[in-house]
């Protein structure tokens, strides 16, 4: 097991990564930010803060659960669906930015799409993360990216957060090849 | 015909002292501590009890009518194998036995198979249907001269014609067997009421239903001095009315049948038609009074209720099931299980209450005898120490609708011989062709 | 979980995870999503050996709106009707791949029988059968009470609510007393003794032959459905005295609490065990448990079929 990001790497990159939303939309008007719960949702409703402080108004921001649009609930027991909360001025013609802490085999941001598209029709949908593990199986990428960690498809990422797990960190956990 | 003789060896009879018995010409040809016979067939009994043939006064063959679920044949088959020399078979078969020519047929059907006497019990009423008469005097006239009467399936219902059925049958000495239920409080009826049947849902039988008609049934008895049979007996009240009427020298007698004597009614959780009896399974309270009563003699005897169905009236929702289940197969184990094991009788306690005393009811002169030098050689042999696992798939009863699928019961029931012919060696039937 | 059969297959946490499920899916349902991929590819068969037009009609919306596919199986065009067997039944969804039968019958135990006997692998989900249970009715039913009067919480500690009416030929009752009273509600069940089985003294709930003491006490209110034929079956003397006694009109009404709700399962006999001013009152969700019902449904199948195929046996 291994450190990958501290509790001040983390803040650091969501910092930045709130920086970079706003430079590429210029500006936060257009913006509906939405977390992909659990830890997404954490995320989405830090970097709305971030964001919040730096234009000093308040950033449209929800949340955007996908557990019924997945493509693997067979594949398991069936997990608890979580909330969706649409901000009131919704995704339509909105630059949504998907928020979730891992990016892995892209199938979660598949199922995120499939969601948004029963919503709403976005200007534009981009992606941010906390965490870029590689090894995708579909033609999705991050738009921003808090940390690119090269891993093994055995290893596994786990990301805590204060709200959830009382602290801040990103470990890699199992022997790289 | 010549038979062949048979020497039983270090049997404990009715389960006390050790003895020899030599069976031969349909008799028990000698008795004594230690015998020695070149020309018979030695069967070496060490541990095993030595009953006389069971005689059950309560069973359904199905015959004529419902041969697909079961014939006088295999019934014999599976009576033989549970330890019976003869079996009573009620009256509600199709066309029903409510004449000396249905009567007769049944009971030359039972001559035909061999295995076991079978004495036909006549209707009360034609048809069963509650109303008229049916043809008494010649049934009890007949070949298979009949002296248990009754509707079981229904209950003779109506008063009146309780009082001249018991009244009419003083003239041979019959019996009327009746199924106390009372049909109003009974409409739908799916098991007993209680705590049980309001959780599942399915309409009630009250324990009442049975017990008023008992109750009537002991008065009219009494008040025309006849013989009254109370079929399968199944709740604590319905004991205390027998015990009540006994006490008064009413001339009843009751039977209890072994399921009731083991099995409750939170069965039916399950829903599983297999449970689902009439007089139902009725509650731990009512099991520890009907044992009680067995053994004090409140209670005369245990007859099966032998009721054989095929799979597709048992293979459904429980309210479309039919009722009953077999028993003839495992009766004796449960008796060991339910009254032998518990210490509440001996074995010469289920020698009177499986032979004797229902041979005596059913006036079965030749069967219920005393294991002496002389008597009919109806004999059953149970092996005490041994348990069996009771698998549906193997009776011999055509139909297999017991509820002990799975169980592990007490008692292997190893030989029977009826009037010396062995018809069970080693727990396997021997048909007469064989014989 | 396999099956749903009766209120006793689930423990409070299950109840609640399907509340909470039914309450999501109710906010999806709110906006604009009216359909949802997670069970497309599915096959959900509505057996119906008994006529119930809301039920099927709830549990054939739910399967839809989770993209499943339906097939109808209706007492008088299946073959139930012309004397099949249930097993044969069975055999024949089974046959057809049916994932899961949602199945109404007249015998207590029909959906139980039907689970047990493995005449198929599907899941099995009791939508009433005889006078045994209604699991989902129950769940809608807790519901809506939560929604309105559980103030936040999961449960529903501390609330009192009476159930009034044919007790005993209701399986609406029945699903209702183990699982309000499993969720931690009290339950009154208010009726005449006739309409209480036998044995009702060890259910979890408090008897009462006296609506009129009970009405104010009590934060909702559940109405059963008194059939008339029952008066031909001596259960009570008249539909009038029986209203005179059971039946909650305006006047009674207007001595409940100030939050208390009016609730009724359906269908409604009007002017029997209801009166028309209270069925339409603003304190009556009777409509309202309609929309649940679609909601808590979705949520049922979601719970027993989103997730992988279960091997026989498991649970």
């Amino acid at each position: 097991m291994s450190v990958a990001l501290s509790a001040q790497d983390i803040s650091r990159a969501l910092t930045r990564i709130s920086h970079e939303i706003l430079e590429k939309n210029l500006g936060s008007s257009e913006i509906t930010i939405l977390g992909i719960p659990t830890r997404g949702a954490h995320l989405a409703a830090r970097i709305a803060a971030i964001m919040n402080s730096i234009e000093g108004k308040e950033i449209a921001h929800g949340t955007l659960d996908i557990t019924l649009y997945r493509d693997d609930l067979r594949l398991r027991a069936p997990r608890a669906i979580m909330p969706t909360f649409i901000p009131p001025i919704g995704i339509q013609g909105r630059d949504v930015i998907l928020i979730d802490d891992v990016l892995y085999s892209g199938r979660t941001i598949r199922a995120a799409l499939d969601a948004l598209g029963e919503v709403g029709r976005p200007r534009t949908v981009q992606l941010a993360v906390l965490v870029d593990r590689g090894h995708r199986q579909l033609p999705i990428r991050a738009d921003f990216v808090g940390k690119n960690l090269p891993t093994s498809e055995k290893q596994s990422v786990r990301v805590s957060l204060t709200e959830i797990d009382g602290v801040d960190e990103v470990v890699i956990e199992g022997e790289a090849n | 015909m010549t038979t062949q003789r048979f020497l039983l060896k270090g049997g404990k009879v009715l389960g006390a002292d050790t003895a020899d018995l030599l069976i031969s010409n349909g008799r028990i040809e000698a008795m004594s501590a230690s015998i020695t016979d070149e020309s018979a067939t030695v069967i070496d009994l060490k541990g095993s009890v030595v009953l006389p043939g069971l005689v059950d006064l309560h069973t359904h063959l199905r015959e004529p009518g419902r041969e697909d679920s079961e014939t006088v044949a295999s019934a014999s088959r599976a009576g033989a194998k549970g330890g019976f020399t003869a079996l009573s078979a009620m009256a509600n078969t199709s066309p029903v036995a409510d004449t000396a020519g249905v009567v007769e047929q049944v009971y030359r059907l039972g001559q035909e198979a061999g295995l076991v006497d079978v004495f036909p019990i006549g209707a009360v009423t034609q048809g069963l249907k509650g109303e008229q008469l049916s043809e008494i005097g010649a049934m009890a006239d007949s070949v298979a001269r009949v002296r248990v009467f009754s509707d079981d399936g229904n209950c003779v219902f109506d008063p009146l014609v309780m009082r001249r059925a018991l009244e009419y049958i003083k003239k041979f000495d019959g019996v009327i067997a009746q199924h106390a239920q009372e049909p109003r409080l009974t409409v739908g009826s799916q098991m007993n009421e209680g705590v049980v049947s309001s959780k599942l849902g399915l309409k009630g039988w009250p324990a009442i239903a049975e017990e008023a008609i008992i109750a009537r049934d002991v008065l009219l008895a009494d008040h025309v001095q006849s013989r009254l049979h109370i079929c399968h007996v199944t709740t604590a009240g319905g004991v205390e009315i027998i015990r009540w009427a006994k006490a008064r020298g009413i001339q009843v007698t009751a039977e209890v049948t072994p399921h009731h004597l083991l099995l409750t009614d939170d069965l039916a959780s399950s829903y599983d038609p297999v449970f689902k009896v009439n007089p139902p399974l009725r509650t731990e309270r009512d099991v520890i009074a009907l044992r009680e009563a067995l053994a004090d003699g409140t209670i005369d005897i245990v007859a099966t209720d032998h009721a054989p169905h095929t799979s597709e009236t048992k293979d459904c929702e429980w309210a479309e099931a039919s009722f009953g289940m077999i028993g003839l197969e495992t009766a004796l184990s449960i008796v060991t299980k339910t009254m032998v094991e518990s210490g509440l009788l001996d074995w010469a306690g289920v020698a009177q209450r499986m032979s004797t005393a229902p041979a005596s009811i059913g006036r079965y002169a030749h069967h219920g005898q005393q294991l002496v030098v002389g008597a009919p050689a109806h004999i059953t042999v149970i092996n005490p120490t041994k348990s069996w696992v009771v698998d549906r798939d193997l009776v011999l009863s055509k139909s297999r609708n017991t509820p002990y699928h799975g169980y592990e019961l007490p008692g292997l029931v190893t030989h029977t011989f009826f009037a010396g012919q062995a018809t069970m060696l080693d727990s396997k039937v021997i048909d007469k062709a064989v014989q | 979980m396999r099956h749903l059969l009766s209120i006793n297959d689930l423990s409070a946490t299950d109840a609640i995870g399907i509340l909470d499920t039914a309450t999501e899916l109710a906010r999806i349902n709110d906006g604009q999503v009216k359909k949802l991929p997670t069970l497309r590819g599915r096959t959900i068969v509505n057996l119906f050996a008994e006529d119930s037009t809301r039920t099927r009609i709830s549990f054939e919306a739910a399967a839809k709106r989770l993209s499943a596919d339906v097939i109808n199986f209706s007492a008088k065009g299946s073959s139930l009707s012309k004397g099949e067997s249930l097993k044969d039944t069975a055999q024949t969804l089974q046959a057809m791949g049916a994932d899961a039968v949602v199945i109404r019958h007249s015998a207590s135990g029909a959906a139980q029988r039907l689970a047990d006997l493995e005449w198929m692998s599907g899941s099995v989900i009791n939508a009433g059968d005889g006078t045994h249970e209604h699991p989902s009715q129950a769940l809608l039913d807790a519901f809506t009470i939560r929604k309105h009067l559980g103030k936040g919480a999961s449960d529903l500690k501390g609330l009192r609510i009476a159930i009034v009416g044919d007790v005993l030929h209701s399986r609406v009752a029945r699903s209702n007393v183990l699982l309000l009273s499993m969720l931690g509600a009290d339950v009154v069940l208010v009726a005449p003794p006739t309409l209480l089985p036998v044995g009702v003294e060890n259910w979890p709930a408090t008897i009462s032959y006296d609506f009129d003491s009970v009405i104010p006490n009590v934060d909702a209110i559940m109405m059963l459905r008194v059939q008339q034929e029952r008066m031909s079956d001596l259960f009570f003397p008249n539909s009038r005295e029986y209203s005179r006694y059971f039946g909650l009109n305006s006047e009674r009404m207007s001595v409940m609490a100030k939050h208390a709700i009016v609730m009724h399962p359906g269908p409604m006999n009007r002017g029997l065990e209801i009166a028309a001013d209270v069925a339409d009152s603003a304190r009556s969700v009777i409509v309202e448990q309609v929309t649940n019902g679609v909601n808590v449904r979705m949520a049922i199948l979601y719970v027993l079929l989103a997730g992988g195929p279960l091997e026989v046996g498991s649970n």
